[in-house]
């Protein structure tokens, strides 16, 4: 899926990296444990969270994480954006729930990393 | 090639920032992205691991032609068991590191699987210091 699809289908805001809009997208994890996220091997997904502090955004600078999708209506802060721009990250939030967000996105062809 | 950095215990606003200049200079020296995601996670982890439990620390960042050596030492409470403490899921984290998203007892565990050696030296009241290779070609 092109991110651009993913951000109209749930109706998400594009925090910053709009630049990386029309970029393809084929696997997602959701997680608010960035212990998590840290243990995985593959770099190339959607990182869907509802847990929003600067922290996130190191996570997937270190796991070379290019998209995260904040769920829950989880606001990004100036601080979270300023890092995430600096590190070439797309931030995207949205109002719904993370089972919800999961659900229409696995409906939509997206796959899990496992 | 040699760095040191220097970390806040508690201060969860700058954990990372260590991590986060060495991928710089990692990527300079055109190491593959595979190899600097392991040295970048396994020493972010170590970096809120300091923050998580320590004062302070100071990472020093060894960079040789074949392999990265990294030095994670901090003054803090120690750590009495650790083996206990590599158990995955084994933790003694704060409430408010549970809420950055951390201290699932994973921690260490990652750091063992992210580098090629991983040696822990601790005592109790004193300090812990985290030694770390990674070999470019593994």
């Amino acid at each position: 899926m092109v991110l651009q699809e993913i951000a109209k289908m749930l109706d998400a805001e594009v925090v910053c990296g709009q630049e990386q809009i029309n970029k393809n997208i084929r696997h997602a994890f959701a997680a608010d444990l960035m212990s998590d996220v840290l243990r995985l091997d593959t770099s190339e997904m959607l990182l869907i969270t509802g847990l929003a502090n600067v922290q996130v955004i190191r996570t997937a600078e270190m796991s070379d994480i290019w998209c995260i999708l904040f769920v829950r209506g989880k606001q990004v802060t100036p601080e979270m954006r300023a890092l995430a721009e600096n590190c070439g990250i797309t931030l995207l939030q949205c109002k719904q729930s993370m089972f919800k967000v999961c659900g229409e996105l696995y409906q939509a062809g997206l796959l899990p990393l496992y | 090639m040699e760095f040191s950095y220097h970390i806040e215990g508690g201060d969860f606003s700058k954990a990372g920032l260590a991590s986060s200049e060495v991928k710089k200079i990692l990527k300079q020296l055109n190491v593959s992205a595979s190899v600097i995601k392991r040295v970048v996670v396994a020493l972010y982890e170590a970096e809120v691991n300091v923050v998580a439990h320590a004062y302070e620390g100071d990472v020093r960042v060894d960079i040789a032609p074949e392999r990265v050596v990294v030095v994670v030492e901090d003054r803090g409470p120690g750590i009495p068991d650790i083996p206990l403490a590599m158990q995955e899921g084994y933790s003694t984290a704060s409430a408010a590191v549970r809420e950055m998203g951390f201290g699932a007892g994973m921690g260490l565990p990652n750091m063992r699987k992210n580098s090629d050696e991983l040696n822990i030296e601790s005592e109790v009241g004193k300090g812990t210091k985290v030694t770390m290779l990674t070999r470019f070609n593994p």
